[in-house]
């Protein structure tokens, strides 16, 4: 992994560009790169149009209306409620999702045994299936349980299909780490759950932290099992509530973009945090 | 975001070749004993979250997709195959098949052209590379959902961002026509979502494509420089054969994540007109609404395609060379 972020940093190419033709390359990565952020500057300016010039045929407003995003909190929306819904799904499956993962990456990084092959082969599989495909199944079996219309469905269900990424990169992770730090530990007196926590963990953080994060964000943006799974408002994460916002005729457009902005900063924070995981090391260690 | 973990396994594969031998055996049968269930306990809470999550609703799957079952959702006793016969005499399925087909073969080629030329881009040196490649994250970040409906309504045939834009550019001439009108036609609507679907891909997939081409030793190009090779020849005798495993594994990701693809169409144009702009994804869902069973149905054929893509997946990613040993 540190080998990946080194070649990162260092780029690839080991000659020294022209100026000119450095200048029309970054020119156009320039380009590329606001074209990928206008539909989100797009939601956020319609976020602050005043009602009246909500259907004005102009790029921007004359004025903006900065109090769309303070009467959006008001009760009938609903998005304080789902706000809450939506950190409880998206902490509980993180939570659940390292509670289950790091015993299972640490031991089949650690330990050579019958069924291990087995194991990964089986979280393998889980990690390309989606909700999407189950969805009829996983409807009718939280049905049978009588969790239609709880919390703890959907962060069962989002730890599920997460758990997979988590158990791969802290299995790399664990696997890094030598296992003569562990048995020195050891010599030195520590248990060997004392090791595990004091020794191994320590050196694995990056990535518990990248696991703990994707899969935050993972649940947090999740949308068809909280639609299948959800009915009532007081249990309606943010992305099943924007749904809502649709009607049949006529849809409440600032609102609507106003708290898909409130769902976007988490998720822009989290990345922010690990962001040179995602654009240099997180697969850039991987494809080897 | 499962598709990242997809870039880890190869890490992963490394990272394992270097992991400890197995250790000595000791003799004793109480020991051998604990041994064999040490596992257990150590996988067991991540064994039984895939039982509960994935392993049980495709039981429920397949029972269900026998089942008769009202639209209120009361079972009224088995229907053996005949969720499957109506769903097959369905006479909007072939269109939808056809679709599915189209949006997958689509969106994946294209995102993967597309990706190619941005990997290549973003791996060059210049100023402010850093943040440039941050803004590529953002579709990435943000829910699909949203981005879906940024776009429907950058499209809206009366004041969409979009059609003031074509207008301007003279290629709309008359706002909320049949002609700005984006969504309300299938073709055309096809065609934006099929847009929309790549823009939400390409983070993804170019990383993927970085990531391998970062592992592209330079010496080699240095090599071919001095033997004369042209630009282009270096691309596609280094570039293209070395890039490979990462773009075949972004190929087998892309295409699972199309196939499943739900929000795009669903916040676009919920699958209409009609039944004009269905998936198998969506139509599923559709029939979900009030026929219970034969959407079971659908989802187990969907099933059976997807275990296909997971037994190529599985190919691709060379498993039982790494882990059967």
């Amino acid at each position: 992994m540190a080998a990946g972020t080194l070649l990162t940093r260092r780029g690839t190419s080991p000659r020294r560009l022209p100026t000119i033709k450095t200048a029309i390359i970054a020119a156009a990565a320039y380009v590329i790169a606001i074209i990928f952020l206008l539909p989100y500057v797009e939601m956020l300016i319609t976020a602050l149009r005043p009602q009246r010039e909500l259907l004005a045929r102009n790029y921007l407003p004359h004025h903006f209306a900065w109090s769309n995003l303070t009467n959006m909190w008001g009760a009938s929306f609903g998005i304080t409620t789902s706000l809450r819904v939506s950190l409880e799904v998206a902490g509980g499956a993180t939570v659940l999702v390292l509670l289950v993962a790091i015993p299972a990456a640490y031991y089949t990084a650690r330990h050579q045994f019958r069924g291990r092959g087995l194991f990964l082969l089986v979280v393998l599989v889980t990690q390309i299936l989606q909700p999407t495909a189950l969805i009829v199944g996983i409807y009718k079996e939280f049905l049978n349980f009588h969790l239609i219309d709880t919390v703890w469905a959907l962060i069962m269900v989002n730890a599920g299909f997460n758990m997979a990424f988590a158990v791969w990169i802290l299995n790399a992770y664990f696997a890094s780490i030598p296992v003569e730090i562990e048995e020195a530990a050891m010599v030195d007196g520590s248990s060997r759950v004392g090791t595990m926590f004091r020794v191994t963990f320590p050196l694995a953080l990056p990535g518990v932290v990248t696991a703990l994060i994707f899969t935050f964000i993972a649940a947090w943006n999740e949308f068809i099992a909280a639609l299948t799974l959800t009915t009532s408002n007081n249990v309606t994460p943010l992305t099943v509530r924007l749904d809502s916002f649709i009607g049949q005729y006529t849809v409440d457009w600032q609102h609507l973009f106003g708290a898909s902005v409130v769902a976007t900063i988490p998720v822009l924070i989290l990345f922010a945090l690990i962001e040179r995981r995602v654009v240099g090391g997180l697969t850039t260690g991987s494809i080897k | 975001m499962p598709e990242v973990a997809a870039a880890e396994e190869a890490a992963g594969e490394q990272h394992r070749r270097a992991a400890s031998p197995p250790r000595p055996q000791r003799a004793g049968r109480a020991r051998r004993t604990r041994r064999r269930l040490e596992p257990l306990a150590w996988l067991a809470p991540a064994t039984i979250l895939i039982a509960v999550v994935v392993i049980w609703p495709i039981v429920a799957l397949v029972q269900t997709s026998m089942q008769n079952i009202t639209p209120i959702g009361v079972t009224i006793g088995s229907a053996g195959a005949r969720n499957f016969t109506k769903l097959f005499h369905d006479p909007n399925l072939p269109g939808i098949l056809a679709r599915t087909v189209l949006w997958v073969v689509a969106v994946v080629g294209i995102t993967m052209l597309i990706s190619l030329g941005l990997a290549q881009l973003f791996n060059q040196r210049f100023p402010g590379r850093r943040i440039t490649r941050w803004a590529l994250i953002a579709p990435w970040a943000a829910s699909v959902m949203m981005t879906a409906l940024i776009f429907r309504w950058m499209l809206q045939p009366d004041n969409g961002a979009i059609n003031i834009f074509l207008h301007q550019l003279g290629i709309v001439h008359q706002f909320n026509s049949n002609e700005s009108s984006w969504l309300g036609r299938p073709d055309s609507a096809m065609a934006w979502m099929i847009g929309v679907a790549v823009f939400v891909s390409l983070p993804f997939t170019t990383y993927t494509l970085l990531a391998g081409l970062q592992t592209i030793p330079g010496e080699l190009f240095e090599a071919a420089r001095v033997d004369g090779a042209s630009r282009w020849r270096s691309y596609r005798s280094i570039t293209l054969p070395l890039l490979r495993p990462a773009f075949v594994v972004a190929v087998v990701i892309n295409v699972m994540n199309v196939f499943n693809s739900f929000p795009i169409i669903w916040e676009m144009t919920r699958g209409g007109p009609g039944y004009a702009t269905n998936t198998t994804t969506v139509f599923m869902y559709n029939l979900k609404q009030s026929y219970i069973g034969e959407a079971a149905a659908m989802s187990v054929v969907n099933f059976g395609l997807i275990i296909v893509i997971v037994l190529i997946y599985l190919r691709v990613n060379n498993w039982n060379r790494q882990d059967a040993r």
